[in-house]
């Protein structure tokens, strides 16, 4: 099987992620949407780094999780405190950055 | 004596400031203590003087070195004094007429309450001026001048609860800075050029500039002069500066400050001999004013109004001479001294006369004082008849060389200038025997409330030591060239010229003209009534009692003009400058409300903008890359 496959199958995932974030007002599925973009363009990594024969991109993949892991934690920690303060986790409604 | 000179100086400044610092503590003793030191200075003049006279002509000049002034690189300035027989000239008439001054002030302003100040203002004139005719150095010159002219100020506005009076110090003030804005441009020129501001640096440098530099310092410094010395065009303060108590009037506006221009003309000779051009118009402008200053003297009813544009038409004959080169410059500074004590002597009649006639200056109030007033009116005549040139009073011997000198040369100069020195001499003769005859003769036109009484003795021995002055001062000077022989180590040399005309001619027709002067004034105000209001006269005889509209044209030539220029240019800061800053921030502003309008707080619109700005890049990649 031709590695382009799975540069299409991320592409997908890709959009899939990034309807997501675009259209639910959900904070928990956007952030859901998140990671899915961030593991598609893991799978573009990888499979890239198939197609050339170079490590390079698996290296990149790894530090991608990480990063990924790390802003979890940030993320759902926000979503409680906004929760918290006003028992919803739409994304719609904290508005408090207006300029 | 020579090498303590700075006491000059340095005992008036310190009797200026122990006498503002005192404060009431001195309002006992504190106008003795001014007339002492004045004094002192005196006596320290005179003896400088005979110590000086005592040397060979060759050696009669001495530098004293005071301190090094501030240093820094190339550029040293040393404060030093320069004494010579044309600063001990000045020295002995500041101090000696001073001090005469300082005396009558003691009685003339008695009953003022604020007469320590007064003495303390004089102080620092004398020290002020002394410092400005002994310094070795255009700038330190600069300092007297400065010094000058806030003792001017500070005197003119004595009486400033009367708001003409502070009006008429700020005049003085005012229109004395454009003078010195030429004396500034004159030392910037010079240091440019010769690198130094010591007379004797520039003198010895200024024998190999060139014309154009040396025309363009000896302007500067003629607007200088003319700034101090009433000339035109910078005439128009010294009529109002009688705002001033008399002997103000009488020391400062007559004999010594509005002299300093003539003096700085007389020192600064050497540049004139390389610039002719300068020179000629130095003799204009003194030819022009003296024309000027006999004719509004001629008009005006105010006693020392009249006084001051006969100082002004005298200063002309000065600057005249002056301009006339090395033939002139012993002239200008003979006929600046014996006018020192004629016209000081005259103001100080005048305030006598105002004295006895409750402050009155109006001449058509007064007449017949001279029944009132006897010594006022003998010292008044001595000076009179010494303004007049009447032989043997010292006018005659200063004045009359004037005129001579002015005879000399080729071409057209010497008819016109001489020409206006003679007819000067005529008009001259005219209004201070109108002012003679209408002070002193003819019918008492007092007021019922005047009691004309003859002043103290304490005013009328300076009176009459001028006036001896104004009679013998000339032939003491004049016999034998005595004054020229004395100011040829600075003034130069020059060989015999003859006049145009023969000088027997020449004394013959200014004597004509001057009892010509003499009998229109008698047929005019002493045969004829003298009306107590001012008849309306010709069209010329109201321009010279309005000062030949010098106010006015100053008013349309410079204060409109300028007040319109500061106004477009209020207009211009504010529409072009101010407006460049203030449009630019308004479009800020602008850029910055129509961006607020992205910042919607809403996480999903960021996160679209994010995508969009990826597509937009990853496009750009595509098609660019």
């Amino acid at each position: 099987m031709s590695p382009i496959n799975f540069v299409y199958l991320a592409s997908v995932l890709f959009a899939i992620g990034a309807a997501a974030v675009l259209l639910r007002r959900n904070a928990i599925v956007a952030f859901m949407g998140v990671e899915l973009m961030l593991n598609a363009a893991n799978l573009t990594l990888v499979a890239f780094s198939r197609m050339h024969g170079v490590l390079e991109g698996q290296i990149m993949a790894f530090f991608v999780m990480v990063v990924a892991a790390a802003e979890v934690v940030v993320g759902l920690a926000i979503i409680i405190a906004v929760f918290r303060s006003r028992q919803t986790i739409s994304l719609d409604e904290p508005t408090e950055l207006k300029g | 004596m020579l090498s303590v000179s700075w006491l000059l100086i340095a005992l008036p400044l310190v009797s200026f400031f122990g006498l503002m610092l005192a404060g009431r503590r001195a309002d006992a003793w504190g106008h003795w203590a001014g007339v002492g030191v004045s004094g002192a200075t005196a006596l320290i003049g005179i003896i400088a003087f005979f110590e000086m006279v005592g040397r060979t002509a060759s050696e009669r000049s001495e530098s004293v070195h005071l301190f090094t002034w501030f240093s820094g690189g190339e550029l040293n300035l040393d404060a030093g004094l320069l004494l010579d027989p044309l600063s001990l000239t000045f020295v002995l008439l500041i101090t000696v007429v001073g001090t005469l001054i300082h005396v009558y002030s003691v009685a003339y302003m008695e009953h003022d309450p604020r007469r320590r100040m007064f003495f303390a203002y004089l102080n620092l004139f004398i020290g002020a001026m002394l410092l400005l005719v002994t310094a070795d150095s255009y700038l330190l010159l600069f300092v007297g001048w400065e010094g000058v002219g806030l003792a001017s100020y500070l005197l003119i506005g004595f009486w400033n609860h009367k708001a003409e009076y502070a009006t008429a110090a700020n005049k003085a003030f005012v229109v004395n800075r454009v003078g010195d804005m030429g004396l500034i441009l004159a030392m910037g020129l010079m240091f440019a050029h010769f690198g130094s501001l010591s007379f004797a640096d520039v003198f010895s440098a200024s024998a190999g500039a060139s014309t154009a530099v040396l025309t363009a310092i000896g302007l500067a410094l003629l607007l200088a002069a003319a700034g101090k010395s009433a000339q035109f065009p910078l005439q128009s303060w010294l009529g109002d500066a009688m705002a001033g108590p008399t002997p103000v009037s009488a020391l400062i506006h007559a004999a010594t400050m509005v002299t300093a221009g003539v003096y700085l003309i007389v020192r600064s000779g050497v540049i004139y001999d390389g610039a002719p051009d300068a020179r000629l118009v130095v003799a204009i402008v003194g030819a022009l004013t003296l024309v000027i200053g006999a004719i509004i003297g001629s008009a005006k009813d105010d006693i020392k109004k009249a006084l001051a544009a006969s100082t002004m038409s005298q200063i002309g004959y000065m600057m005249l001479a002056a301009g006339l080169g090395p033939i002139g410059y012993a002239f200008a500074i003979f006929h600046l001294v014996t006018h020192g004590f004629f016209k000081a002597g005259m103001f100080l009649g005048a305030g006598s006369v105002m004295h006895g006639m409750n402050d009155q200056v109006n001449m058509r109030r007064f007449g017949a004082l001279r029944s009132a007033m006897v010594i006022t009116w003998a010292t008044f005549g001595f000076g009179w008849l010494a303004i007049l040139g009447v032989p043997p009073f010292s006018g005659y011997w200063s004045k009359d060389k004037i005129i001579e000198a002015a005879f000399v040369g080729e071409g057209w100069q010497p008819w016109v200038f001489g020409l206006t020195a003679l007819i000067g001499a005529g008009i001259t003769a005219f209004y201070m025997s109108r002012l003679f005859f209408m002070t002193f003769h003819g019918k008492a036109r007092w007021t019922d409330e005047q009691h004309p009484h003859e002043s103290s003795l304490l005013m009328t021995v300076p009176m009459m030591i001028l006036a001896a002055g104004s009679a013998l001062l000339g032939a003491i000077m004049g016999v034998g060239n005595r004054f020229q022989n004395w100011l040829e180590p600075v003034t130069g040399a020059h060989g015999h010229e003859e006049p145009v005309l023969s000088v027997p001619v020449l004394t013959t027709l200014t004597l004509l003209l001057v009892a010509a002067g003499v009998a229109l004034a008698y047929w005019m105000y002493l045969r004829k009534p003298v009306p107590i209001e001012p008849p309306p006269g010709s069209l010329a005889i109201l321009a010279a009692r309005d000062d030949l509209f010098q106010d006015s044209v100053n008013r349309a030539v410079f204060q409109v003009p300028g007040t319109h220029l500061t106004r477009t240019l209020v207009y211009a800061d504010a529409a072009i400058v101010d407006g460049a800053v203030n449009k630019q921030a308004t479009g800020v502003a602008w850029f910055g409300e129509a961006s607020r309008r992205f910042q919607s707080g809403r996480v999903r619109s960021y996160a679209l903008l994010m995508m969009l700005g990826f597509v937009v890049i990853a496009a750009i990649l595509v098609v660019g890359g």
